[in-house]
């Protein structure tokens, strides 16, 4: 009853959601016009919104065009799936210890975390480089990985900390009274409950690994064939003509095997971030 | 077993498991702590030292703080921070509006709202350069939508470059900013609004309170915490924003969209003065220091006045 709209509120909402959706589908949609244009009709102006040359050459072209395409789709999920992996090893127990227990400099450390946001790769680009180097790393997938797992590692304990925090003492209180050990109760009863929580950092942190990885690639990696799609698709811009319609093309294509998990567990995401903002 | 020896035994595990409690807490920090400090912590201190030198690809040579003393007589450089400032502060502020306005409209029980909300994350999912290829594209003045949509209306009298000039390129990069950064403070924002029991609206809906009154009196302070501490977030990243300016201006045209990030990386990476580089990176962490200590003071405030711990 409470929820209920009136036929022009229901209108007014509506349009609202319509314009608020135009502009951020907007790109896509310039994207995807874009990739329909045969080559010379691209640069034609002024500016058609149809035209009868319209196809999907570009689709197939594109993967003569720049061969390694499939294997750049590839790297990009590749390394984003490894930062996740081993940003949740780092995250999880240090989150735990953030949101269950006390010890000296617990603040001041949490603050170190959050302090870490500030620092961007762009900022530290040069010394990074030069550790990247001493470790050995350039030039490897570890190059792209090793930088993300720092940047996300704040953002991972800030979120999952929160999640925890909220998951009621006394389940664990109770297994300690029974005898189970911290390292125990840490497996069987909290990351069980956190499961929903785990769910939504290891989503945030795979999005954030996967968008992040221009600039690591363009600077720490040389080799070509492990190049994640971001870098990747500046081979379109070649030797002899840009191939726009085909880089909006791969664009597109590139970015769909993710959009597909996503719309998979966008549900969880959403359901795992609201449960994490219930009060006790 | 009587009651005292039970109380014992569970005194004696309560107090077995008290004390290696701060060992086995750092155990549990300690590998994030070590990573972090190997990766950033070890290239900071780096950009610290680097920025009292003159250092390029020849070598280094130590200047003291004449790189800092450059900087600060330097017009330019105010210019730029001014810019930076400017840049977070309307990009953020855009970001939360249009964020709070996207997450109710979400929140919202009408036919399609599953759809609507899978819909809107699109800029978040896909990596930034992607999504900035599309914007490149949209803002060309001869083959780009908006130019030609504004020249069939006749807003334009012929092809605009939206790049091309400084107000606009200006105002182009915010509007690209602002889409990539919107979804991801519309998801929090409505996960935050979930999290309001329904028993306030309710209760408040008894009382005869309309829409707009439940919004400002209920939903508003409810979500209070989620929305100061999301912008906190996306003022740093807004801040460091850099992909997005160099994608599409590169900091052009005439140094109109660099902010300090892109200062940062021309002058170190683009130019290779190392030095300078690494003052200016300097500047940035303690101007975002400060810029966040003076935001938590406020923070605080605003928790305690809503009750939150």
């Amino acid at each position: 009853m409470m929820d209920r709209y009136t036929i022009p509120q229901k209108i007014g909402l509506y349009i609202a959601v319509a314009i608020f959706l135009t502009f951020i589908l907007l790109p896509f949609f310039e994207m995807f016009m874009a990739s329909l244009r045969p080559l010379e009709h691209l640069f034609r102006s002024p500016y058609q919104f149809w035209s009868e040359d319209f196809s999907f050459q570009a689709y197939s072209d594109m993967w003569e065009t720049v061969p390694l395409l499939g294997r750049y789709i590839f790297n990009s999920i590749y390394i984003a799936s490894m930062v996740t992996a081993i940003t949740m090893a780092f995250v999880v127990p240090a989150a735990y210890a953030f949101a269950r227990m006390d010890f000296p400099f617990k603040s001041a450390t949490l603050g170190i975390f959050l302090a870490v946001n500030m620092f961007t790769g762009a900022v530290l680009l040069i010394p990074l480089y030069r550790v990247l180097r001493t470790l050995g790393l350039l030039n490897t997938y570890w190059a792209m990985i090793v930088p993300g797992v720092a940047f996300l590692i704040p953002t991972g304990i800030w979120l999952l900390r929160s999640y925890l925090e909220k998951i009621p003492r006394e389940l664990e209180e109770a297994a300690y009274v029974d005898g189970a050990s911290r390292l125990y109760t840490l497996r069987r009863v909290v990351l069980p409950l956190a499961v929903p929580g785990l769910i939504v950092v290891g989503v945030a942190v795979f999005i954030g690994a996967y968008a992040q990885q221009f600039l690591f690639a363009i600077t720490f990696n040389q080799t070509r064939e492990l190049q994640p799609l971001p870098a990747g698709l500046y081979e379109f811009i070649g030797y002899q003509s840009v191939t726009w319609n085909e880089m909006m093309a791969a664009a597109l294509v590139g970015v769909l095997p993710v959009m597909v998990i996503f719309l998979f567990l966008q549900k969880y995401l959403v359901a795992g971030l609201t449960a994490g903002a219930v009060k006790e | 077993m009587t009651e005292l020896t039970q109380e014992i035994a569970v005194a004696e595990r309560t107090k077995r498991r008290k004390l290696p409690e701060a060992w086995f807490a750092w155990m549990l920090v300690a590998p994030a702590i070590i990573f972090i400090a190997v990766i950033v912590a070890w290239p900071l201190a780096e950009t610290i030292r680097l920025s009292f030198m003159e250092a390029d690809l020849g070598g280094e040579e130590f200047v003291g703080a004449a790189n800092y003393a450059d900087l600060l007589d330097s017009r330019k450089f105010h210019e730029t921070v001014v810019r930076t400032f400017y840049w977070m502060f309307l990009s953020v502020g855009l970001k939360l509006i249009l964020g709070l306005i996207g997450a109710t409209l979400l929140n919202a029980a009408i036919p399609g709202r599953a759809l609507f909300r899978v819909l809107v994350m699109p800029p978040w999912v896909i990596p930034i350069a992607i999504g900035c290829i599309g914007w490149l594209w949209l803002y060309n003045g001869y083959f780009g939508l908006l130019s030609g949509l504004g020249q069939r209306l006749g807003i334009l009298d012929g092809p605009f470059e939206f790049l091309a000039y400084k107000q606009s390129a200006f105002y182009s990069a915010i509007v690209t900013d602002v889409w990539v950064g919107t979804p991801m403070v519309t998801l929090f924002l409505l996960a935050a609004m979930q999290g309001v029991s329904r028993d306030l609206y309710e209760a408040a809906w008894v009382d005869g309170a309309g829409r707009w009154y439940r919004f400002r009196r209920i939903t508003i302070p409810q979500i209070m915490p989620v929305l100061v501490s999301m912008a906190l977030l996306s003022a740093i990243w807004t801040f460091n924003s850099f992909e997005i300016i160099w994608i599409l201006t590169e900091g052009g045209p005439r140094g109109a969209t660099t902010t300090l990030i892109v200062d940062t990386y021309k002058t170190a990476i683009s130019n290779y003065k190392f030095g300078e580089g690494a003052a200016r990176a300097v500047i940035i962490v303690i101007l975002l220091a400060l810029f966040s200590l003076i935001y938590l003071f406020f923070l605080n405030k605003v928790n305690r006045k809503y009750g939150v711990k």
